[in-house]
């Protein structure tokens, strides 16, 4: 596994006092917080640092962490704890929110549990939430997607073991982003007789380099000649929903909104698609090109700066 | 490993005990952002109220500040309104930037 360096996350030296780790922790958490900074990235640091602060932010935690040793092992990716390490402490609650799994290495020498009433426990059958990334063409038709999950269990001698779960799930069409799924019975696993609890899944879209979503409406930007947007055309718009005819009018502005009805997220109602029109020069690089340019130069009567006065 | 499940829910609307299980959180506290205008939920008293798409996601997110950051429900709503105001301008800029 391995090994952490819980005061290189949180910025600090190792001979830090309480109140500075305590302020670490705050400062890090408002700046990689997910509902602050979506991303992965922001994600993944925020884990990192409540791990961090979970062990350093625990008198008891921080020295059992301080006895493994002054300086990090040399080979920090393959890392064992020393045989003697008891890790002899209480452990009483906390870890990440919504019953996920820290770092292997957080627990296996720090989620212990020996007394039957911790609460670790009573985690047992309640429900899980997680997010779930899609596409967005997926919302168009729905998907099936594999889910692990990584949840610390109790085990038969009570230590605690990582375990991981696969589970399918149908994502229906339609859905949007920030909607809800709820999967019966496959929340954490309970021991013995009791029923399992439920899954809760939040819907996220994965960045798409063509639409921007709000709601369940798309907003894109379309390309066209100069010669389109003068003299009106129609195009043929390849959409999540499938290929569009799209009417350009004639003066078309750059900035003009044009809108296909119906052809955003599916959904009572479904939501539309805003094309704003963006004219693109070709390429002036032959002479033949240039020829054109410098004709419409010649006789175009056409001040694009008129407005600007002066 | 578990076994694997087709069985699935879309959950559209919730009653105000499905939002605190949802959450994790308890009725006062739920009660208090209505109070705050941080959801507005259906229905005129909070036996009758349900809690739609963006109420949902709202309250999921003030639950997840003040358990992550130790924010109260004034400053809740404050950090919800202006990270809807920052998203709207980003939004904004990132069209103004595509021109």
């Amino acid at each position: 596994m391995k090994f952490q360096d819980y005061y290189k996350i949180l910025g600090v030296e190792r001979d830090a006092a309480p109140a500075d780790i305590k302020t670490a922790f705050r400062k890090a958490a408002r700046k990689y917080h997910p509902d602050i900074n979506p991303g992965a990235e922001a994600e993944a640091r925020f884990k990192e640092v409540n791990e961090a602060y979970e062990v350093l932010g625990d008198p008891e935690r921080r020295a059992a962490y301080d006895e493994l040793g002054r300086a990090p092992p040399q080979d920090g990716a393959r890392y064992q704890p020393p045989p003697d390490w008891s890790g002899s402490f209480s452990f009483s609650g906390g870890g990440p929110g919504e019953h996920e799994a820290f770092s292997d290495f957080f627990e296996a020498l720090f989620r212990r549990s020996t007394d039957p009433g911790d609460d670790m426990r009573g985690v047992a059958g309640a429900d899980s939430h997680a997010r779930i990334e899609i596409a967005l063409e997926d919302a168009y038709r729905g998907v099936e997607k594999m889910l692990t999950l990584r949840t610390p269990v109790v085990g038969p001698e009570g230590s605690i073991e990582v375990q991981e779960r696969s589970i399918a799930v149908r994502i229906p069409k339609g859905v949007a982003p920030g909607q809800h799924i709820r999967l019966p019975g496959q929340g954490a696993p309970a021991p013995g007789q009791r029923a399992a609890g439920d899954l809760f899944l939040e819907v996220t879209f994965a960045p798409h380099p063509v639409y921007r979503v709000d709601g369940a409406d798309l907003f894109m930007d379309l390309p066209v000649a100069p010669w389109e947007a003068a003299l009106g055309t129609q195009v043929i718009l390849p959409t999540p929903a499938g290929k569009v005819d799209l009417r350009i009018p004639k003066n078309a502005r750059t900035g003009q909104k044009l809108r296909l009805k119906g052809k955003g997220l599916p959904g009572r109602p479904a939501g539309d698609i805003y094309a704003t029109l963006k004219i693109v020069n070709p390429d002036a690089s032959t002479p033949e090109a240039r020829a054109f340019f410098e004709q419409m130069a010649r006789d175009l009567p056409f001040d694009p700066r008129a407005r600007l006065g002066g | 490993m578990k076994k694997t499940t087709r069985r699935t829910m879309v959950l559209d609307t919730l009653t105000l005990p499905d939002l605190c299980r949802f959450c994790q959180v308890d009725q006062a506290w739920v009660i208090d952002l209505v109070e705050h205008g941080v959801l507005e939920p259906r229905g005129s008293t909070a036996e009758t109220w349900h809690f739609q798409g963006k109420s949902i996601v709202r309250a999921k997110k003030a639950s997840r500040l003040r358990r992550d950051l130790g924010i109260n429900v004034a400053g809740v709503a404050l950090v919800l309104d202006l990270l809807e105001e920052r998203d709207a301008a980003l939004r904004r800029l990132y069209q103004y930037e595509a021109n």
